[in-house]
C-alpha cells in the first residue's frame, strides 16, 4: 500500500500482481548469462527498435510495444492525456471494429493489457507462439491507424474518472502520495499524477488524444520486444511485414520537459483523514535513476536501499519495529526506473500509542546513520547476493524478462546497460554507498508525508473527508 | 523411492501436449522438449509431482495442507492467518532475527498463505542452496518458536492491517458479503480475524494450529525446476519428514447454499461505492462445473470479452472494473462479482448487472459468445505454464482438486465439449438474479426504494 505508484494499468484484473512485478522489475534487470545468450537487437529501416529474447521452455510468446512517451511529456493543462490515449488505443482502427481489439486477442487465446507511467507507455499481449503474426499485425495497425468516435471518447472519459476514484480518491494513502509527489517536484512534471488531475481529466477530448497520438506514436519512437518461443530471424521477418510498412513520422520527436531547480527547503505534507487507519509517516528523496545517474551511483543507491529498508532484515525495520518497538511496520524502496530522476522512499506505520513525530525522528535517525557511518562490508555482501539472486527468479518468467528489457530501453538505456548490471553491482564498495547517502539523502531534496487518522469517526461524517495541507518550510 | 512417469509417453513433453491441445498444432512444435510430469515418492512415503527444468538454476516448490482458515478454532478467527505471518519469526535454535538473516543469506523465498480450505506453502531457491534451504524450511514447519516478542510484533502488524482494512471499501464489502452469505459457518468468518480475536490469540493457539494441520496425511506437493527425481525423493523427507503422520482436522459442515435477496448498505464517506454481489455457486466436482466456468467467463470472468464489462464499462462508462468469479470452496461454492461506481450511479450499475444476469439465465449467451469463450479458454491454457512457479502452482491446484495427473492433457477437451444446451441449462441452474446477496460500501445517493438497506439474513 505504501509502495510507489509505479504505473497505471488499463484494467485491474491482477492489478496487485502486475504492479508488484513492475516494482520488482526495477529491482532486477540483468542476465546472469553472457549477454549474447539472452537478447538480440536490431532496428528496422523506419527506426523501430526490436529486441528478441528467445526462451523455448513453453510454446508461448510475449509481445510488448513500448512508446518513449509518458505522462511527463504531456502539454500543460491536459494532465492524464497519455493514460487516456492508452485506453483509447483499444477502441479501433479501419481494420478493427470499435471495441473489438481485446476480444480478437482473447479469441486467439491471448491476454492483453497496457500501462502508462511518467516516462513510458507499453502495450502487451501474451499468446501461443503461432498467433504472434496476428497480434503483431494488430499492434502495428493501431500504431498508425487509430479511429475514435466522439462517443467512444466520452464514455471512456467516464471510465478513467472512475479509475481515478478507485485508485486515488477512495484511498487516503494514495491521496497523500499524490500530494507528496506534487510537493517534491516544484517544476518537473513528475509532480503531476499519471492519471491526471480530476478537473483537467474532465476536459480531455478527442482532439487532445489525437494531438498526442500524432506527436508521439511513430515507429522511430517505439521499441518492439518479443520474448519466448521465437528466434530473431522469425521476428525480423514478421516485423518487417507489419511495423516495417509504417513510414517514419519524420519530424524529430523531442521530449522537452521543464527541469527541476535546486531545492532550498524540505516540505512536509499532512493529511488528516478518518479513513487513514494508522498514523503513517513517509519520506521521499529525489535521487538519480539508473538512466540519469553518474556511473555506479544507481547501483550504490540500489544496494543502500536494500540494506536500509528491505524486508525484516532491513535496518529501518530492525530499528523501529524490532528494537524500539515503536512502529508496527517500516521499510522502503528505490524507484529507479525514471528517465530524469528517481526516488528513495522510507515509511513507518506507527504502533498504537506512538506518534508521527516519533516515526519521523526514527526515520531521520536511520538516514543520519547511513550518511555518517555508511554500511558494513558484511551487510553489503549479503545485500548484493540477494539482489543478484532476485534476477534469477525474475528471469524465470518470460513476460517479466520482456518488461525488464523494455523499461530500460524505453528510458534511453542500452541492452549492455541491462546485461552488465550484475557486474556493476559487484563493483560497488562501502565507500560508494556512503558517498551516495551523503550526496543524495539531504533534507532539501526530501518531502515528508504524514497521514493521520483524524478526526476520529463519528456517526455523522462531514462533507469533506480529506484536507490536504501542504506547507513549505524547514523542518527542525 | 519410486519414480513413475505420468501418462505422458516418451519424449513428448508438457510443451508438446500444451501446444497440441491448445491449438490443434502438431506436436512437432515442441522441438524436442523433454519436460514431463513425474510422480515421485520419497523413501518415507511422501508423494510429489515433479517437472524437471534445468534451464534456470532455481527450484519452485508449492505445497498445501488441507485445512486452511476453516480450521481456525471457535473464537480464534485469524488463527491460520496469524500462523502464516509467524513462519519466518524463528524456529529451533534460531530466533526471529537469526532466522530472517539466514533466509536473506540463502536468497530464498518462503511464504505461507491461508486460504479457506487449504494452507498453502511456496518456496523458491537457487538450486545451489537447496540443501540448506530445505533444512531451514523443515525447521520452520516442525519447530516453530512463536516467541513472545515476535508474537507481539506480528500481532501489532496484523492489527494495523485490520485497521487499514476497516477503511477499505472493497474489503469491507467482501467481509460483509461473507457474513451475509454464510452466517456462523466458518466461511462467514474473516480469514484475517477481527481486532478482538487477534488480540486474544496466544502462542499456544499457534502451536495448536500447526500441530493439527501441518501433517503428512493431508499434504500435496508440486516441484518444478533444477532438481532430478532422484534428488527430490530424499529432499521430500528432508522437508516434510519431521511432521506428524496424521492431522487432526475438525469436520467442517456443508454450508447452506447462500441465496438472497438481501442487500446491506454500509455507509462510508468515499466518492465511489464498491458493491459485491452473488449467491451460491457450483462445486468443483459437479458435472456442470466446466460449463459453469465457461459461462462465468462470458458473464464477468473474461475481461473485455465479458458481458458485464461490455454493458457496464464499455457501453456506459459506469465503472473502471467489473467482474465475476466462481469460488468452488470445498464446503460451499459461490458465484461472486464486484463493481465500483461513483456514489451517484452505483444503483444504475447494479441494475444493469442484474438485468444481464437475468437475460443470460433466460436466453443464454449468443453462439458467438460461446465460441469466443471456448476459443480463449482453450488457447490461453498454455499461458498458465509460462514459468516454473506458475507450472508448480497449476500442478498444485490439480492435486488439491483431485483432478488426476492427466488433467492437463484432458482439460481443453472438457472445455471443447461444452455445448450451447449445457450452457443454457447451467445458466438457468446457476443464475438467480432475483436472489442476489449484495453489499454496498460507500455513500450511494439512490432513492431508498432502489437500494433498500437490507437486514442481514
Amino acid at each position: 500500500m505504501l509502495d510507489q505508484w509505479t504505473a497505471v494499468l488499463r484494467f485491474r484484473t491482477g492489478l496487485v500482481v502486475a504492479l508488484m512485478s513492475l516494482i520488482m522489475s526495477v529491482a532486477a534487470v540483468a542476465a546472469e548469462k553472457a549477454p549474447s545468450e539472452k537478447a538480440f537487437e536490431f532496428t528496422l529501416a523506419n527506426g523501430l527498435d526490436v529486441v528478441v529474447i528467445p526462451d523455448h521452455r513453453a510454446p508461448v510468446v510475449t509481445q510488448m510495444v513500448w512508446y518513449r512517451v509518458g505522462a511527463a511529456d504531456e502539454p500543460p493543462g491536459v494532465s492524464g492525456i497519455a493514460h487516456f490515449l492508452e485506453h483509447l488505443m483499444f477502441k479501433g482502427t479501419d481494420q478493427i471494429p470499435t471495441g473489438q481489439f481485446s476480444k480478437i486477442i482473447a479469441r486467439n487465446g491471448g491476454d492483453d493489457n497496457a500501462f502508462t507511467n511518467h516516462d513510458v507507455t507499453a502495450y502487451f499481449q501474451r499468446v501461443a507462439k503461432d498467433r504472434l503474426a496476428t497480434v503483431m499485425e494488430m499492434e502495428a495497425d493501431r500504431m498508425a491507424n487509430l479511429r475514435l468516435s466522439e462517443e467512444d471518447v466520452r464514455t471512456e472519459r467516464d471510465v478513467i474518472l472512475e479509475e481515478r476514484r478507485s485508485r486515488v480518491d477512495n484511498d487516503p494513502g494514495s491521496i497523500l502520495q499524490e500530494q507528496m509527489m506534487a510537493a517534491l517536484y516544484r517544476n518537473h512534471p513528475y509532480g503531476i499524477p499519471i492519471i491526471g488531475w480530476e478537473h483537467e481529466m474532465k476536459e480531455l477530448d478527442r482532439a487532445d488524444a489525437f494531438a498526442f497520438y500524432r506527436r508521439f506514436y511513430a515507429p522511430e519512437n517505439a521499441i518492439l520486444i518479443v520474448a519466448g518461443d521465437v528466434e530473431p530471424d522469425e521476428v525480423k521477418a514478421l516485423a518487417e511485414k507489419t511495423f516495417g510498412k509504417i513510414p517514419r513520422q519524420g519530424e524529430a520527436i523531442k521530449r522537452e520537459r521543464p527541469r527541476e531547480p535546486e531545492h532550498d527547503g524540505s516540505v512536509t505534507v499532512t493529511l488528516e483523514d478518518p479513513r487513514a487507519g494508522r498514523t503513517t509517516v513517509q519520506r521521499y528523496y529525489v535521487v538519480p535513476s539508473y538512466a540519469s545517474a553518474e556511473p555506479g551511483e544507481a547501483e550504490a543507491l540500489d544496494l543502500m536501499t536494500r540494506i536500509a529498508a528491505h524486508g525484516a532484515t532491513g535496518r529501518i525495520y530492525k530499528r523501529l519495529v524490532m528494537e524500539q518497538k515503536s512502529a508496527a511496520s517500516a521499510g522502503g524502496w528505490y524507484s529507479d526506473s525514471g528517465r530524469d530522476s528517481g526516488r528513495v522512499g522510507f515509511y513507518a506505520i506507527a504502533g498504537e500509542a506512538h506518534t508521527a513525530e516519533e516515526m519521523e525522528a526514527a526515520i531521520e535517525g536511520v538516514v543520519q546513520e547511513l550518511r555518517d557511518k555508511g554500511v558494513t562490508q558484511d551487510e553489503l555482501d549479503r545485500a548484493r547476493a540477494s539482489q543478484i539472486a532476485e534476477f534469477v527468479y525474475n528471469s524465470d518468467s518470460i513476460s517479466r524478462m520482456a518488461r525488464q528489457y523494455g523499461w530500460r530501453l524505453a528510458v534511453g538505456m542500452s541492452i549492455e546497460d541491462v546485461e552488465d548490471w550484475p557486474e556493476r553491482l559487484k563493483a560497488v564498495t562501502v565507500d560508494d554507498i556512503r558517498a551516495v547517502a551523503r550526496k543524495y539523502l539531504v533534507e532539501a531534496n526530501s518531502v515528508t508525508g504524514i497521514l493521520k487518522p483524524e478526526p476520529e469517526y463519528t456517526s455523522s461524517i462531514g462533507d469533506k473527508p480529506a484536507q490536504a495541507a501542504a506547507g513549505d518550510g524547514k523542518r527542525g | 523411492m519410486t519414480v513413475r512417469s505420468s501418462l505422458f509417453a516418451g519424449t513428448m513433453g508438457l510443451c508438446a501436449l500444451l501446444a497440441a491441445f491448445a491449438l490443434g498444432a502438431t506436436p512437432a512444435a515442441a522441438q524436442g522438449s523433454k519436460m514431463k510430469i513425474q510422480e515421485v515418492t520419497s523413501p518415507g512415503g511422501i508423494k510429489a509431482w515433479l517437472v524437471e527444468s534445468h534451464v534456470n538454476p532455481l527450484i519452485a516448490i508449492r505445497f498445501a495442507f488441507v485445512g486452511g482458515a476453516s480450521q481456525d478454532a471457535p473464537g480464534k478467527d485469524g488463527q491460520a492467518y496469524f500462523v502464516t505471518s509467524m513462519m519466518d519469526e524463528g524456529a529451533g535454535e534460531l530466533d526471529a532475527s537469526a532466522f530472517q538473516e539466514r533466509e536473506q543469506a540463502l536468497a530464498m523465498r518462503m511464504e505461507f498463505d491461508a486460504g479457506r480450505d487449504v494452507m498453502l506453502g511456496n518456496i523458491q531457491t537457487l538450486s545451489e542452496n537447496k540443501d540448506e534451504v530445505f533444512d531451514l524450511v523443515r525447521l520452520a514447519m516442525s519447530k516453530p518458536r512463536f516467541d513472545e516478542d515476535a508474537l507481539e510484533r506480528v500481532r501489532a502488524q496484523i492489527l494495523a492491517g485490520l485497521k487499514f482494512d476497516e477503511n477499505d471499501p472493497e474489503t469491507v464489502a467482501s467481509l460483509a458479503w461473507d457474513r451475509l452469505a454464510f452466517h456462523d459457518h466458518p466461511y462467514g468468518r474473516p480469514v484475517k480475524g477481527t481486532m478482538a480475536s487477534i488480540a486474544a490469540i496466544t502462542s499456544e493457539d499457534l502451536h495448536d494450529y500447526v500441530r493439527r494441520v501441518f501433517a503428512r496425511d493431508k499434504l500435496v506437493v508440486s516441484v518444478v525446476g533444477d532438481i532430478t527425481a532422484e534428488e527430490l525423493g530424499p529432499a521430500l523427507d528432508q522437508l516434510f519428514g519431521d511432521l506428524p503422520e496424521r492431522s487432526e482436522l475438525v469436520q467442517v459442515a456443508e454450508a447452506r447454499p447462500p441465496l438472497g435477496p438481501t442487500r446491506e448498505v454500509i455507509i462510508m464517506d468515499v466518492p465511489q461505492s464498491v458493491a459485491q454481489f452473488g449467491h451460491r455457486g457450483i462445486a468443483r466436482d459437479d458435472d456442470d462445473f466446466i460449463a459453469a466456468y465457461v459461462l462465468n467467463y462470458i458473464i464477468g470472468g473474461g475481461g473485455f470479452s465479458s458481458r458485464l464489462m461490455e454493458e457496464v464499462r464499455e457501453k456506459r462508462g459506469l465503472a473502471y472494473s467489473v467482474y465475476s468469479n466462481l469460488y468452488p470452496y470445498q464446503h460451499g461454492a459461490v458465484f461472486v462479482g464486484n463493481v465500483a461506481t461513483k456514489n451517484e450511479a452505483v444503483g444504475q450499475s447494479l441494475t444493469v448487472i442484474q438485468d444481464e444476469l437475468l437475460r443470460l439465465a433466460e436466453q443464454g449467451p449468443s453462439d458467438e459468445e460461446l465460441d469466443s469463450a471456448k476459443s480463449y479458454l482453450t488457447g490461453a491454457y498454455a499461458l498458465r505454464f509460462e514459468s516454473s512457479s506458475s507450472i508448480a502452482s497449476q500442478l498444485l491446484w490439480i492435486q488439491i482438486e483431485d483432478l488426476g495427473i492427466d488433467y492437463i492433457t484432458k482439460r481443453n477437451a472438457l472445455v471443447e465439449a461444452v455445448t450451447m444446451d449445457d450452457i443454457k441449462r447451467v445458466a438457468k441452474r446457476l443464475l438467480a438474479a432475483d436472489q442476489l446477496i449484495t453489499t454496498i460500501v460507500g455513500k450511494p445517493v439512490e432513492p431508498a426504494e432502489i437500494i433498500p438497506t437490507g437486514a442481514p439474513g
